[in-house]
C-alpha cells in the first residue's frame, strides 16, 4: 500500500492543483511543491522498509483490474526499480522549484509535472505488463502538453514529433505484449500479463527473437539508442529547462529499465544472441552523440546529446549481461540522473540571466558568478566520471562489464569517456573561464537561495553518491545478479 | 429449375407472433408514431418536450430491453433472433438515441432556438430519429436476409430526410448525395441477397448456413451473392472503396444528425455483418476471409492517410471513421474463426460510438458561439479538399476555427482532448480497450500482418488527432474577442455523459467486456 500510495500521491496532488483557482497563483506552488514532497516522503519510506540483500520484488500489492483480459494492478519494487523510484521523488519536488518563478500558467504546468511523475513511478513499479504499458503511453501525454505548450519556437514540431516517434515504439510493443499473452493462454489456457508467469513461459528462440524485437521497438526509441535518437535534441531543447530535467533525467531511463527488466528475462536467447548489435549501437551512440555535442553551439543542446552519449554507457553495462555492468548500469542511471538533472538546471539558471544559451554568449562567467561556476563545476566533473564523483562509480562499472564481456567495445567506449570530458571541460571553459568582455556577463548574479535549495541537494547527492556508493549498490547487486541469472537460463 | 418447384412447392411458414421479442423495436416504433402526431397536430410544440417525450420512449425500449436480457431465443421462424449481439447492439444504440436527442434537443445559438432558423433543425428530427433507431435495432437482431433488408431501409430512409434536415443547401447537397449512393447500395445488397436466395433456395440465416457447408450446392452462385451482400454492408459502414459519400455527409449533414449516423450506423452495421458473415458464412470463411482482410487495409490507411490532410474537423471526423471501420473489420476477419473477434467487434462499437460522438457534440458546441471572428488567416485559410469555410454550412468545423479554442472554453477544450486521445488510442481510455480488443482477436485469429497495418495506421491516425489538440491547445485564439456560449444544459449533459462513459469504461471496462463475451454465441 505504501508503494501504491507513493505512486498515485502525484497525481492526487495534480487533481488538487487543477481544481485550485488559476489566479491564486502561490497556492498552486505550494500545493504541487506539496504533493511531490508527500511522494517524496513515501518513496524514502519504502526504501527504508525495503530490505536490502533481497533479489525478488517487495513491498508489492496486486489486484484483479479487469479479469477477463488477465490484467491486474500489481506493483512492487527490487533492487534496480527502487533507485529509479527515488531518483523520481527526488528530481520532481526540484523541478517543480526550478519552474517557481515561470509565470506562464503554472498551474497547468505544474499539474502536469505531477501527471508525469506519477506516469513514470508507475513505468517502474509496474510488475503486471499491461500496467507498464499503460503508464508507458501515459507518460507521452503530459510530456506532449509540457513540450507542446510551454515549450520554445519549435515546440509544437518537437511536441508532435516526440509524441509520434514514441507512440509507434510503443504500439509496437503492444503486439509483443499481446504475442506474448497469447503464448501463455495457448500453454496455460488463461491469459496473463503477470511478469513472473510470462518470464517463466517457455519460448522458442525463434518467438523470442520477434517478440525482443517488438520490446526493443518501443525501447530504443524510448532511450533513444542511436539512431533512433532523432526526436530527442529537438524535444530536449524545445521543452521549458524543468521538464528538460525530468526527461532527461527520468524519462530516459524508462527505456533502459525496460530492457533489463523485460528484455533480458524474458527473451534470455534472443538477448544473448542479439547482444553484439545492442553493444555495437551503444558504442556508436556513445561515440556519435559525443562528436555531434563537442560542435554545438547552444549549450542546452550540447547537453542533450551529452545525455545521449552517457545513455550508451548504461545500455553497454546492461547488455554485457554480467553483474557488473548491470550493477553499473542501475547505478549509472541514477548517477546520470543527478548530473543531468543539474547540468540542465543551470542551463535553465543561466537563461533566466541572459535569455540565451549561446556558448559564445558567456564567458568568464567565473567572476560574476562564482559560486554557480564552483557547483557547475562539481556537476561538470562529475558527469566527467572524475573519481570521487558519482559519475565514476557507474562509468567504471559498466566499462568493467563490458571489457570482462567483450574488450572491443570496452576499449572504443572508453574513448568516448575522453570525448565527454574534452566537450564538457571544453563548454565549461569557453563559459566559464576567461576574461569578462560582455557588460551583460559582468551583471550575472550569483545563486540565489531558491537556486541552492536546488542544486544543493543534487551536489550533495553526486558527491556523497561518489563517495560512499556501497548503500546503493549493495541493495542493487542481488537484484542484478538474479536477471544476470534468468538471461543465462536457455530455454529448452 | 428444379430447385425453384423445391422452393414454391413448400407452403409458406406463418410465423408465429412474438410481441416480446421485438418488444423494444415496437415501443420506438410506437414512440416514432406518437411524436410524430404530436409534431403533426401542435406545430407549436416546444423542443424540450418533444425531446422529454423522445427520451420517454428510449427510456420504456431500455426498460423492455432490460425485461428481455435473459431471452435467448429464435422468433418469427428465424426472422429475428435474440442473441447477445442483440442486447449488447440494443444497448449501445439506445444509448447513442439518448446522446443524440440530448445534441438535437439543443437549439442553436446563444440566445434563443429561433435565432438561426436555416440552422436549425425542424421538430420532425425527433420522429425521424425513433425510427432510424427502430430500423438499426431491428437491424441488429435480423436473422432473416429480408429482415436486414427491411430493417435497413427503415434506417436510411430515416436517415436520407435526417441529413437534409435543415435549409441549408449543404445539408439538402448532402442528403442528396446519401440518398443516391445509399439506393445504389441498397440495389447491391438486395440483388445479393436474390443469389443467396438462388444458391440455397432460403432467405434465413440459419438456412443459408446449412446450405453454405453443403458440398452439393451452386457454390459459384452463392459466392457472387455473398460478394454483392458485402458491398452493399461495406457501403452502410463506409468502407473503402465503397467510402466516398461519407466525409460529404458528415460534415454537410447538420452535426446532432452526423453523430447519430457516425455511431448508430455503424453499430448497426456492423451487428448484422458479424452476424451473416461470421455467423451464417462462417463456414465458407476462407473464401471471403482474403477479400473482408484486403478491404480492411486498404480502409486502414486510405482513411488514416486522407484524414491527415482534411483541414475541416467534421471531414477529418468522417475521415478517422473510416480508418475505424477498418479496425472493425479486422474484429470480422477474425471473428469466423476465434469468437473473441465478435466480441472485440461489438466493444470496439460500444467504446467508438461515444468517442465519436462526443467529439462531434465539441463541434456542436462549437458552432454555437456564432461565425467565427472575422478576419480569418490571410494567405493560409485556403480550403482543402474541397471543403467550403465560410459561414454558409453554419457550423464552426473548420480547424482555424478551433486556434486557442482550449484557452477560452477549457471545459470543452479538455472534453476535446479526450475525444481525440482516446481515438487515438491512448490508455487507459475506451478507445485503447477497444483497440486492444481487437487486436488480440487479430493476432489469436493468426492475423498478425493485418494487426501489424493497424499499429501503422495508428500510428499515423495520432497525426490528424494530435493536430486537433495542437490547434485548440498550442495555437493562440485568431480574434480579438469570442461571444461566449448561452447555456447549453441538454448539450452539456450529453458532452458529460460521454466524457464520463470514455473516462470509465477505460478505468473500469471489466462488466462490459464480459458482457461483450456473451455475444460471441451467435443463434440463427
Amino acid at each position: 500500500m505504501l508503494l501504491t500510495a507513493a505512486l498515485f500521491a502525484p497525481l492526487a496532488g495534480a487533481v488538487l492543483v487543477a481544481a485550485v483557482p488559476a489566479s491564486r497563483v502561490a497556492l498552486v506552488r505550494w500545493l504541487a511543491l506539496a504533493a511531490s514532497l508527500v511522494a517524496l516522503a513515501l518513496a524514502v519510506a519504502v526504501a527504508v522498509r525495503f530490505r536490502a540483500g533481497e533479489a525478488g520484488f517487495q513491498l508489492g500489492v496486486a489486484a484483479d483490474w479487469v479479469p477477463s483480459f488477465g490484467v491486474r494492478y500489481r506493483v512492487g519494487v527490487d533492487g534496480v526499480s527502487l533507485p529509479l523510484v527515488l531518483l523520481t521523488t527526488v528530481l520532481t519536488p526540484l523541478a517543480i522549484a526550478g519552474s517557481w518563478r515561470s509565470a506562464d500558467r503554472p498551474r497547468g504546468y505544474l499539474a502536469l509535472l505531477l501527471v508525469l511523475e506519477t506516469a513514470m513511478l508507475g513505468v517502474f513499479v509496474s510488475l503486471d505488463l499491461f500496467l507498464f504499458y499503460v503508464f508507458w503511453e501515459v507518460v507521452l501525454v503530459p510530456a506532449y502538453f509540457l513540450i507542446g505548450s510551454y515549450g520554445g519556437q519549435r515546440r509544437v514540431y518537437a511536441a508532435v514529433k516526440f509524441f509520434v516517434y514514441t507512440l509507434l515504439g510503443g504500439l509496437l510493443m503492444l503486439v509483443g505484449i499481446i504475442g506474448l499473452v497469447y503464448l501463455h493462454q495457448k500453454a496455460t489456457g488463461t491469459p496473463s500479463f503477470d511478469y513472473d508467469a510470462l518470464r517463466d513461459l517457455d519460448k522458442a528462440p525463434a518467438t523470442q527473437r520477434w517478440l525482443f524485437a517488438a520490446f526493443f521497438a518501443a525501447f530504443a526509441i524510448k532511450t533513444p539508442l542511436w539512431p533512433f535518437h532523432t526526436w530527442l535534441p529537438d524535444a530536449y531543447t524545445e521543452a521549458p529547462t524543468t521538464t528538460t530535467v525530468l526527461l532527461a533525467g527520468v524519462m530516459s531511463k524508462l527505456g533502459v529499465y525496460g530492457f533489463l527488466r523485460f528484455s533480458l528475462p524474458l527473451f534470455p536467447d534472443a538477448a544473448r544472441d542479439l547482444q553484439p548489435l545492442l553493444l555495437t549501437l551503444a558504442v556508436i551512440g556513445i561515440l556519435y552523440c559525443a562528436l555531434v555535442a563537442a560542435v554545438q553551439r547552444d549549450f542546452k543542446t550540447l547537453v542533450a546529446y551529452s545525455s545521449v552519449s552517457h545513455l550508451g554507457f548504461i545500455v553497454l553495462g546492461v547488455f554485457a549481461l554480467n553483474v557488473q555492468g548491470l550493477q553499473g548500469g542501475v547505478f549509472y542511471m541514477v548517477a546520470h540522473g543527478l548530473l543531468i538533472g543539474g547540468l540542465f538546471f543551470v542551463t535553465g539558471m543561466l537563461e533566466e540571466r541572459r535569455g540565451t544559451r549561446r556558448i559564445d554568449e558567456f564567458g568568464g562567467l567565473q567572476r560574476s558568478a562564482p559560486r554557480m561556476a564552483g557547483i557547475m563545476l562539481v556537476i561538470t566533473l562529475g558527469a566527467v566520471a572524475l573519481p570521487g564523483l558519482v559519475g565514476f562509480v557507474g562509468e567504471f562499472l559498466t566499462l568493467l562489464g563490458a571489457f570482462l564481456a567483450n574488450r572491443a567495445y570496452a576499449v572504443l567506449a572508453t574513448a568516448g569517456v575522453i570525448l565527454g570530458a574534452v566537450y564538457l571541460l571544453w563548454a565549461y571553459q569557453r563559459m566559464w573561464h576567461g576574461k569578462l568582455e560582455r557588460d551583460e556577463n559582468r551583471a550575472v548574479g550569483d545563486l540565489t537561495g531558491r537556486e541552492w535549495a536546488i542544486l544543493a541537494p543534487l551536489v550533495a547527492a553526486i558527491v556523497v553518491l561518489g563517495l560512499f556508493p556501497r548503500p546503493l549498490l549493495e541493495r542493487v547487486e542481488p537484484s542484478a545478479q538474479r536477471v544476470v541469472e534468468q538471461t543465462r537460463q536457455t530455454s529448452p | 429449375m428444379q430447385l425453384l418447384a423445391q422452393a414454391t412447392a413448400e407452403p409458406l411458414p406463418l410465423p408465429r407472433v412474438d410481441w416480446r421479442a421485438i418488444a423494444p423495436e415496437l415501443a420506438l416504433a410506437g414512440a416514432g408514431v406518437v411524436l410524430l402526431m404530436v409534431v403533426a397536430f401542435w406545430p407549436g410544440a416546444r423542443r424540450g418536450l418533444l425531446a422529454g417525450l423522445t427520451l420517454a420512449g428510449l427510456a420504456v425500449a431500455a426498460g423492455l430491453t432490460a425485461w428481455n436480457w435473459d431471452l435467448a431465443r429464435v422468433a418469427f421462424e428465424g426472422a429475428v433472433s435474440l442473441d447477445g449481439i442483440t442486447r449488447y447492439a440494443r444497448l449501445v444504440l439506445l444509448a447513442v438515441g439518448v446522446l443524440a436527442t440530448l445534441m438535437a434537443a439543443q437549439g442553436r445559438g446563444p440566445e434563443g432556438e429561433e435565432s438561426d432558423a436555416a440552422g436549425e433543425a425542424p421538430p420532425e428530427v425527433f420522429p425521424l430519429l425513433l425510427f432510424a433507431l427502430t430500423g438499426m435495432v431491428l437491424l441488429a437482431a435480423a436473422s432473416d436476409l429480408l429482415v436486414v433488408f427491411i430493417a435497413l431501409e427503415i434506417l436510411s430512409l430515416s436517415l436520407y430526410v435526417m441529413a437534409g434536415a435543415t435549409r441549408r443547401m449543404a445539408a439538402q447537397e448532402a442528403a442528396m448525395k446519401y440518398f443516391l449512393l445509399g439506393a445504389f447500395s441498397s440495389a447491391f445488397l438486395l440483388y445479393g441477397i436474390a443469389l443467396c436466395y438462388g444458391a440455397t433456395g432460403t432467405t434465413n440465416l440459419l438456412g443459408i448456413a446449412r446450405a453454405s457447408v453443403d458440398p452439393t450446392g451452386d457454390g459459384t452462385l452463392l459466392l457472387a451473392g455473398i460478394g454483392l451482400l458485402a458491398v452493399g454492408f461495406l457501403f452502410k459502414v463506409a468502407a473503402v472503396p465503397f467510402h466516398m459519400w461519407t466525409p460529404d455527409v458528415y460534415q454537410g449533414a447538420p452535426t446532432p444528425v452526423t453523430a447519430f449516423m457516425a455511431a448508430g450506423t455503424k453499430v448497426a452495421g456492423f451487428a448484422v455483418f458479424l452476424r451473416v458473415f461470421a455467423g451464417a458464412l462462417g463456414g465458407m470463411v476462407v473464401s471471403w476471409r482474403p477479400v473482408i482482410a484486403t478491404v480492411a487495409v486498404v480502409t486502414m490507411l486510405v482513411g488514416a492517410a486522407l484524414a491527415v490532410v482534411q483541414s475541416d474537423l467534421k471531414r477529418m471526423l468522417a475521415y478517422s471513421s473510416i480508418s475505424h471501420a477498418g479496425y472493425l473489420l479486422v474484429g470480422l476477419a477474425a471473428a469466423a474463426t476465434v469468437p473473441a473477434g465478435i466480441s472485440a467487434s461489438m466493444f470496439y462499437l460500444l467504446a467508438y460510438a461515444f468517442m465519436v460522438m462526443g467529439a462531434f457534440m465539441v463541434v456542436q458546441y462549437a458552432s454555437r458561439l456564432g461565425p467565427p471572428d472575422p478576419g480569418p488567416p490571410e494567405g493560409s485559410g485556403e480550403p482543402q479538399g474541397g471543403a467550403p469555410v465560410d459561414w454558409e454550412l453554419g457550423e464552426r468545423s473548420n480547424l482555424d476555427d478551433y486556434r486557442g479554442f482550449a484557452r477560452r472554453h477549457p471545459w470543452a477544450g479538455a472534453l476535446l482532448a479526450l475525444f481525440m486521445l482516446a481515438l487515438t488510442g491512448i490508455p487507459p481510455l475506451s478507445g485503447f480497450w477497444a483497440k486492444y480488443y481487437v487486436f488480440l482477436a487479430g493476432i489469436e485469429a493468426g492475423l498478425t500482418w493485418l494487426v501489424v497495418v493497424a499499429v501503422i495506421s495508428s500510428v499515423i491516425s495520432a497525426f490528424f488527432y494530435l493536430r486537433v489538440l495542437v490547434v485548440a491547445y498550442l495555437q493562440e485564439p485568431a480574434g480579438e474577442t469570442e461571444p461566449t456560449a448561452g447555456r447549453a444544459p441538454a448539450l452539456g449533459l450529453a458532452l458529460g455523459l460521454a466524457g464520463v462513459l470514455t473516462v470509465v469504461i477505460g478505468l473500469a471496462p471489466e462488466v462490459l467486456v464480459s458482457a461483450a463475451r456473451t455475444a460471441e454465441r451467435i443463434l440463427g
